[in-house]
């Protein structure tokens, strides 16, 4: 059997289609279905590389009393021992957008606020003998009483992690849009709901790595580490570590096991390696092990919200209460407290109401420090969001789908600017739920759900919506930025990309760009792209990714979060191909002697529009350029590269009355599920699953249906199986893959997917954010069709994750 | 403290190694910074992720759960031996075709361990692919593809004459 994957596209585009939007295959798998991939584990950039192990804190909370390492440095083939002291005078705190966020380093310095800080690095010359060193470290303690909870951490009794700043509450911003008062006073009716959401972890396949390089010449720092950025973390590093910007250079390998959040919060162990390499005065190797990663790397936050609703007697909804408080561990860690600001634009989802009070608290516990867990902070609101108008619906005996067509907004209203500074470009948000109610045959399913309750099942429907935020503006956290520093000083906003494209002497295309993906198919997509501009092959087409900020263009929201690529390097990569077009046919138009207007690219070639016999190949003219530059006129530079820079317009600073539109592209999805609690086992069974969507335009359908599949398995797994769980002294229950248990291909489901392609007005390509939607959505479905099967029994389940005993409990309750 | 080794003789995609080893060192350790077989990935360390998965005298198992030594006199098979005289494996065609991999990172392990599975099932319905891949964690595909990949490779490595099958 011949296997070529490069000449089998799943669709070829014939004249009057494109590449973009064809389920192309992806070009990534060439390398990746071989073993041949780039990852983080596999690069030797230096020679001499020696290898870090890291000593965690078994405690919660403690306080650091000696540290003795004698014995460790003995073992043969240790170099060094880093510890806090060592880095007193060569970090700053990560800089933090906070009120009272205490002082975060890359290490513990005389306390640990956490199980599984770092307390000491071993550098030796391999991982074995480095592990070894660390049983060999003696470090004496003092335990404190820890906190885990969120709301006994807010209290004046709780033990404070961080005494100079007199509390645990980070920050705290309280914001009324609109008349709120007003509208709960002339309210027909209120509801009020607790929620709580779980703390669960990315858990990426490949963990973190890092190697560090402590250029003491330059006093400079070269790091190779698996991170989702550079993105602004890299101001934050630079900053801890003392380096200015250009001395900070930050590269990360093509191929990186999954992030989904994650990655982004690598920066203070890369902050951290470097450090030892300081230290040792040799380049250090770390590749975190999988109890690091569950217990010391990084999670989304635990979450208490307090919702109030108010509502005229025929569920028209007229104002929302949100008081949010957020466990965000024990440091406040950039890009925290982003999980209580990032939605800042779509606090009011996909609904009318224009009256909001959004009171935001982060709350410091002995747990990991918090980070981007795919969603980012909107899994969270859109659990308390659904949940409260669900329990609306239930109040006033109204059909939940009814109560939402009734709320949300119409096509005509777009344009929209959301009470909070949104801005929802274009959308037809009812045609999206009606495209899923028609696939549902959500009549019929009301009745299905009726027979089978006859029949004594457990059965329940459960609906949830949700505008799903991409490109987040590098200016929301303004929002946040404490009274006595004016963030008019130096106001942020935009959310950039750049990518840079060449022609060589043989006509071949290379896209470079500092995107950093882990797994989103950027190259792929890349390819697409150009080969629809310059009518060639995506397959000839060598797209180069990871990131490298010491070579490459990018900008300080440059990486891969946020669900941005599609909106935002897909456009810079198209106009990078604008830009060698119009060279080319500067240079076409001089040789053929014709006005560049009288000049197409089609099929890799430049032809004049009234005489297709008159053409020149691209391959023809980049040859020119580069073997025979003379001949060109003046005005026409030399090489064949053009960079390219695409900023989305609409996201600006902070305005004058605190609102701010906190992402460049919202999405709109609707989820719809049909779930039966089994009798005996109390296990949730997922009968039907249904998802529609308007993401705008799908640049590769094969790739957007991985996503949503991808997303809605984390949301599954946030909802019924993972919760990182602490005892009361901060002591971390859950630190191997056997008791944080992920769900498996046995635990999957299907889906049934509808889209309605309404194209962004923002982009030229018209492409949203796909890859969180589902993390946003499923856990909200989930729960309103879990409490859906309880309504008979009259209770309500609203913290995650459902698990079986709880549903055991609660029933076993309900019955007595 | 001095390093106990032991002189091992293994057979790694068919090409034969003598070479000494520190006892203590796990196979998939051995194989990725000795022989420099970096497709063979390590999520887990404790035997639960399965993305070490590989060949050992045509079973298969988790590499970061032996030692290499253990492996001493072994036929090994790892991702880079899938391909044969420039042929791809028809699991490596269906998860290319089928998206049944988005980082990565699980692939390597999660393709031997469907190749494992179907030698024992050679014609699985999906219910019995969907029990019988769950020995292994993707976090990227919701399994989808991975499952869709199992079922188009079943047929083509039933197809396939006895000689080119990897066992």
């Amino acid at each position: 059997m011949s296997i070529d994957i490069q000449s089998k596209p799943t669709e070829t585009p014939s004249k009057d289609k494109k590449w973009v939007g064809s389920k192309l295959n992806r070009l990534e798998d060439k390398r990746l279905i071989r073993g041949k991939g780039n990852y983080m584990e596999d690069l030797k950039p230096l020679p001499n590389i020696h290898h870090a192990a890291i000593l965690r804190s078994p405690h919660g909370h403690a306080r650091i009393k000696k540290i003795d390492y004698t014995k460790a440095i003995d073992i043969p083939g240790v170099r060094s021992v880093l510890v806090g002291d060592d880095i007193r005078d060569w970090v700053k705190p990560f800089p933090v957008v906070a009120d009272n966020p205490g002082k975060y380093f890359p290490m513990a310095i005389d306390k640990v606020r956490y199980v599984g800080e770092p307390v000491a690095v071993v550098i030796a010359e391999n991982q074995y003998v480095a592990e070894d060193a660390l049983d060999l470290i003696n470090v004496e303690y003092e335990a404190l009483s820890a906190t885990v909870n969120i709301e006994e951490a807010i209290s004046e009794e709780a033990p404070l992690l961080h005494e100079e700043e007199g509390t645990n509450v980070a920050i705290q911003r309280n914001t009324k849009f609109g008349n709120v008062d007003e509208a709960f006073e002339e309210a027909d009716t209120v509801v009020k709901e607790r929620v709580v959401f779980n703390r669960f972890t990315c858990m990426p396949l490949e963990t973190y790595g890092v190697i560090g390089h402590w250029d003491s010449s330059n006093h400079a720092a070269n790091i190779w580490c698996n991170f989702q950025g550079p993105f602004s973390m890299h101001a934050v590093m630079a900053k801890a570590l003392g380096v200015v910007p250009n001395k900070l250079r930050i590269m990360v390998p093509s191929d990186v096991g999954g992030g989904f959040g994650i990655k982004i919060t690598i920066y203070p162990y890369s902050c951290l390696i470097t450090l030892a390499s300081r230290k040792a005065g040799v380049p250090v190797k770390w590749i975190e092990d999988r109890r690091e990663n569950l217990i010391g790397s990084s999670s989304g936050t635990d979450r208490v919200t307090y919702m109030e609703m108010a509502a005229k007697k025929d569920g028209t909804i007229t104002g929302v209460r949100y008081k949010i408080m957020d466990s965000v561990g024990a440091y406040i860690r950039p890009p925290e407290p982003g999980t209580i600001f990032r939605p800042y634009g779509n606090y009011s989802g996909p609904y009318k109401f224009r009256n909001v009070e959004l009171d935001l608290t982060a709350v410091m516990t002995n747990k990991v420090p918090t980070g981007p867990n795919r969603g980012y902070s909107c899994g969270q609101l859109y659990h308390a969001l659904e949940r409260t108008v669900d329990k609306l619906a239930h109040t006033l005996n109204i059909d939940p789908v009814d109560l939402r067509r009734k709320n949300i907004l119409e096509p005509s209203q777009f344009p929209y600017t959301t009470p909070t500074g949104g801005y929802y470009d274009v959308g037809d948000y009812p045609a999206v739920l009606n495209k899923l109610l028609k696939s549902a045959d959500y009549k019929q399913l009301l009745k299905k759900q009726e027979e089978m309750r006859k029949q004594g099942r457990h059965v329940g429907i459960g609906i949830s919506l949700a505008v799903d935020p991409a490109a987040s503006n590098m200016g929301y956290m303004d929002v946040g930025t404490p009274k006595d520093h004016s963030n008019k000083e130096r106001p942020k906003s935009g959310s950039s990309e750049a990518a840079t494209i060449t022609i060589d002497y043989g006509g071949g295309i290379t896209v470079t760009l500092n995107t950093a993906p882990q797994g989103q198919g950027h190259e792929t997509v890349a390819a697409q792209i150009v080969a629809d501009q310059f009518g060639c092959s995506p397959y000839d087409i060598l797209v180069t990714t990871g990131s490298d900020t010491g070579t490459r263009a990018w900008t300080i929201a440059s990486g891969a979060y946020s669900s941005r690529f599609s909106g935002t390097a897909a456009n810079a990569i198209l106009m990078a191909c604008e830009g060698l077009i119009v060279k080319m046919k500067k240079v076409a138009s001089h040789l053929m002697e014709c006005s560049t207007e009288n000049l197409d690219v089609i099929d890799g070639k430049v032809v004049h529009k009234e005489d297709a016999q008159l053409s020149m190949s691209l391959k023809k003219l980049a040859g020119i350029i580069h073997w025979n530059p003379t001949i060109l006129p003046d005005e026409i530079s030399n090489g064949l590269t053009h960079t390219s820079y695409f900023s989305l317009d609409s996201v600006k600073p902070v305005d004058e009355n605190g609102r701010v539109n906190s992402s460049g592209l919202y999405s709109f999805a609707v989820d719809l599920a049909l779930v039966e609690i089994d009798k005996k086992t109390f296990e949730l069974n997922i009968l039907k699953y249904y998802m529609a969507h308007d993401i705008g335009k799908s640049l590769n359908p094969q790739i957007v249906e991985g996503q949503l599949y991808g997303g809605m398995l984390h949301g599954l797994a946030n909802t019924l199986y993972e919760e990182m769980v602490y005892d009361k002294n901060g002591q971390i229950l859950t630190g191997t893959l056997m008791d944080y248990t992920c769900p498996t291909s046995a635990e999957s489901i299907d889906l049934e997917i509808d889209h309605l392609e309404t194209p962004s007005t923002l982009t030229p390509l018209g492409a949203r954010g796909t890859g969180e939607v589902a993390t946003m959505t499923v856990p909200a479905a989930l729960t309103n069709a879990v409490n859906d099967a309880l309504k008979p029994y009259n209770v309500v389940i609203n913290d995650l994750p459902i698990t079986p005993s709880k549903l055991f409990s609660i029933l076993k309750e309900a019955e007595k | 403290m001095q390093e106990n080794t032991h002189t091992m003789n293994i057979t790694v995609n068919g090409v034969n190694y003598e070479k000494e080893v520190p006892v203590r060192k796990l196979l998939s350790d051995f194989l990725r910074e000795d022989l420099g077989l970096t497709g063979t990935h390590v999520g887990c360390e404790h035997g639960v992720c399965g993305a070490c998965t590989l060949f050992v005298n045509g079973e298969a198992i988790r590499s970061c759960l032996m030692f290499a030594i253990q492996a001493d006199g072994a036929d090994v098979t790892t991702i880079e031996g899938l391909e044969r005289n420039g042929e791809l494996h028809p699991m490596q065609e269906s998860f290319s075709e089928c998206h049944g991999l988005q980082c990565g990172f699980c692939t390597p392990g999660m393709m031997m361990a469907a190749i494992d599975f179907l030698k024992h099932n050679p014609n699985p319905t999906e219910q019995e692919v969907k029990e019988g891949m769950s020995g292994n964690i993707c976090r990227c595909t919701g399994y989808k593809g991975i499952v869709d990949s199992v079922l188009k490779a079943a047929p083509l490595i039933s197809k396939l004459e006895t000689k080119s099958k990897v066992f």
